[in-house]
């Protein structure tokens, strides 16, 4: 079944101020064909809520959002069960449905709610779920990405994502009134928060492996400066503002360092870890070319990163320990940059170049290296990895605008989060 | 601001203005800066071990709001081509004029800003933006000016002078733009 285009998942229905941020909405461009058809029965809701929350609306749009869902249509549903004893499996197999979630959201007191539900197999009829979690008003949102959460991992084995978030860069405004904003918003767009302001550049943010803050560089004094800042307080302290570069910040595995990329007086860009406690600072790589764009890998005791080296910029991969040699990763084609390794560590997410288009694309670390191009949009930058690694998130431009996309790490399912306003770009996946 | 610091910068103007006069080409209107924001300046400065290049910026930028050194904006560019730094013969004027401007006024600071188009991942820009300055860098001590005189930035794609999303506005990207500091 094509669903090429067809299908158009509005999230956007959280009522915001007219603050100028940029909302993101959800277009699934290629789903999956062989998506898993599953009922997800609009809840019980108490019939004297100031505002019922609309539950099973939010999982299906997260589950549809994630490619591998087909939510049945509410409007083609003969009957609206709310709990397993009420559901006549044989009917909704016959309206060809693998899974069906079914609950209710209850009122337990003043702005306290609970939400009940239940999964099933309707083949065998197996409960495969059944959870109640307990919210305010203001909760149900995140409790809803749980629900979404703890289906999509009991019936595909994978850890759900729906409740963790995304930072970006949004600019604002045309020349020479640029506005630049470092937003953090809920993984499908929602709830964007400015973090940081600025009429000056801000670039490359990253979040710390706790997720409770991010590092950037921010031009705002006309020089770049690398910030960390706590979400919760909105506290931040510059790290580094040394003469020259200082750019591509990135966290240690354990949160304690970062690595950024320096330069020396002659303009030479250079990797180096600088320990966050102590401001110790190593030098990891001295190649006079550009050396830049490091990630950890997993265990934190080598950075990959890219380095124009051998002429055009390829990724190696360097040893942190005194003396380690860089070894190179990438061989097909002229420009592969800013490595990102997959939760799990076994591929790398990085920039392509073919025939002056911009793609993203995987390298496989276990098996024989082999690469796939993943996306074909042209001006496909920036890939940030969801923390289950099923997906990635990546900043495309569409329209004359920088929009973010999404593809899944096999590259079967495409997405894109068009934004009501500006550009977007420079997506950040936080850790779980 | 102290009476020897407005002066200082009227000079700087005097000289910026005179100098604009011989670039024959190439000289384009730089972003207008005027609303930027020069905050974070004392955060730069708290940064362990930091350079003070910033709060030196930061301070002589209060007066005006207008960071260009009092020159209203205008800037002198220097083009490059797709993924080169290498400086073309065409600017060569501009160099050797820029060159015996700082020489004959060693007090005259200037910024290399390097930017690159929007192509590519922003990262790695910012090295290629940071070639470029350096190239504009190296060209003028080979004409004798002192490296004390030239500081480089790279802003990379992240301030384009025009948007858009071909070659037209992309080759006016890929820039370094000459700014006299106060």
């Amino acid at each position: 079944m094509n669903r090429a285009l067809a299908l158009i998942a509005l999230l956007g229905c959280v009522c915001l101020s007219s603050r100028s941020w940029a909302e993101l909405v959800v277009e699934v461009t290629h789903g999956q064909d062989n998506a898993i058809p599953i009922a997800i029965v609009p809840f019980a809701t108490p019939t004297d809520a100031a505002a019922p929350f609309d539950v099973a609306q939010l999982v299906s749009a997260d589950l549809t959002r994630s490619g591998r869902f087909k939510p049945m249509d509410r409007k083609d549903m003969i009957e609206q069960p709310h709990t397993g004893a009420n559901v006549i499996f044989d009917d909704w197999r016959r309206l060809n449905n693998d899974y069906m979630l079914v609950g209710q959201l209850q009122l337990l007191g003043p702005d306290q709610y609970n939400i009940v539900f239940e999964l099933f197999n309707v083949l065998t009829h197996e409960r495969l779920l059944g959870y109640q979690i307990t919210a305010n008003q203001a909760g149900l949102r995140l409790a809803s990405h749980q629900v979404a959460d703890m289906v999509f991992q009991k019936i595909l084995g994978i850890r759900g994502a729906f409740a963790t978030r995304i930072a970006y860069i949004s600019v604002l405004g045309h020349l020479p009134n640029r506005k630049y904003q470092l937003v953090v918003a809920d993984a499908d767009g929602v709830n964007p928060r400015i973090v940081m302001e600025s009429n000056e550049p801000l670039m490359s943010p990253a979040w710390s492996p706790d997720g409770q803050s991010l590092a950037y560089v921010s031009f705002e004094a006309r020089l770049p400066t690398i910030y960390v800042q706590t979400l919760k307080t909105g506290e931040r302290h510059p790290v580094s503002a040394r003469a020259g570069v200082n750019q591509a910040p990135a966290w240690s595995p354990d949160g304690k360092k970062l690595a950024l990329t320096l330069s020396t007086r002659d303009g030479n860009l250079d990797i180096y870890i600088v320990d966050l406690a102590t401001q110790a600072l190593t030098r990891v790589t001295t190649d006079p070319g550009i050396d830049t764009e490091a990630q950890w890998s997993n265990d934190g005791q080598s950075l990959y990163f890219t380095s124009d080296r051998a002429g055009g910029p390829q990724i190696y991969k360097i040893g942190i320990g005194p003396g380690d040699r860089p070894t190179r990763l990438t061989f097909q084609g002229a420009y592969n940059a800013r490595p990102r390794v997959s939760p799990d560590g076994s591929q790398l997410a990085f920039v392509t170049q073919e025939n002056g288009a911009y793609h993203i694309a995987t390298l496989d670390l276990k098996g024989r290296g082999e690469s796939q191009v993943l996306t074909h949009g042209g001006f496909d930058v920036s890939p940030s990895y969801a923390p289950n690694g099923a997906e990635i998130l990546y900043a495309t431009r569409a329209q004359g605008r920088g929009v973010l996309a999404l593809v899944s790490a096999d590259g079967r399912v495409q997405e894109r989060l068009a934004s009501s306003e500006g550009e977007v770009q420079e997506p950040a996946w936080s850790p779980f | 601001m102290s009476m020897k610091r407005i002066m200082a910068i009227a000079c700087l103007m005097a000289g910026a203005a005179l100098f604009s006069g011989c670039a024959k080409k190439a000289t384009t209107v730089e972003p207008p800066t005027a609303g930027t924001q020069v905050s974070g300046t004392a955060s730069t400065a708290g940064a362990g071990g930091a350079s003070t290049s910033g709060s030196a910026y930061g301070a002589g930028a209060s007066g005006s709001g207008d960071y260009n050194g009092g020159a209203n904006g205008v800037g002198t560019v220097i083009y490059f081509d797709f993924d080169k730094s290498d400086i073309k013969t065409e600017y060569q004027d501009i160099v050797s004029a820029t060159a015996r401007n700082l020489t004959s006024h060693p007090n005259l600071k200037l910024r290399l800003e390097g930017n690159t188009d929007e192509r590519g991942t922003r990262e790695y820009n910012i090295g290629l933006g940071e070639r470029r300055a350096q190239a504009v860098k190296r060209a003028l001590m080979l004409e004798g000016v002192a490296e004390s005189q030239l500081t480089t930035v790279s802003f990379g794609a992240e301030r384009p002078a025009k948007e858009g999303d071909d070659e037209s506005a992309w080759a006016q990207n890929r820039r370094v733009s000459l700014v006299y500091l106060p």
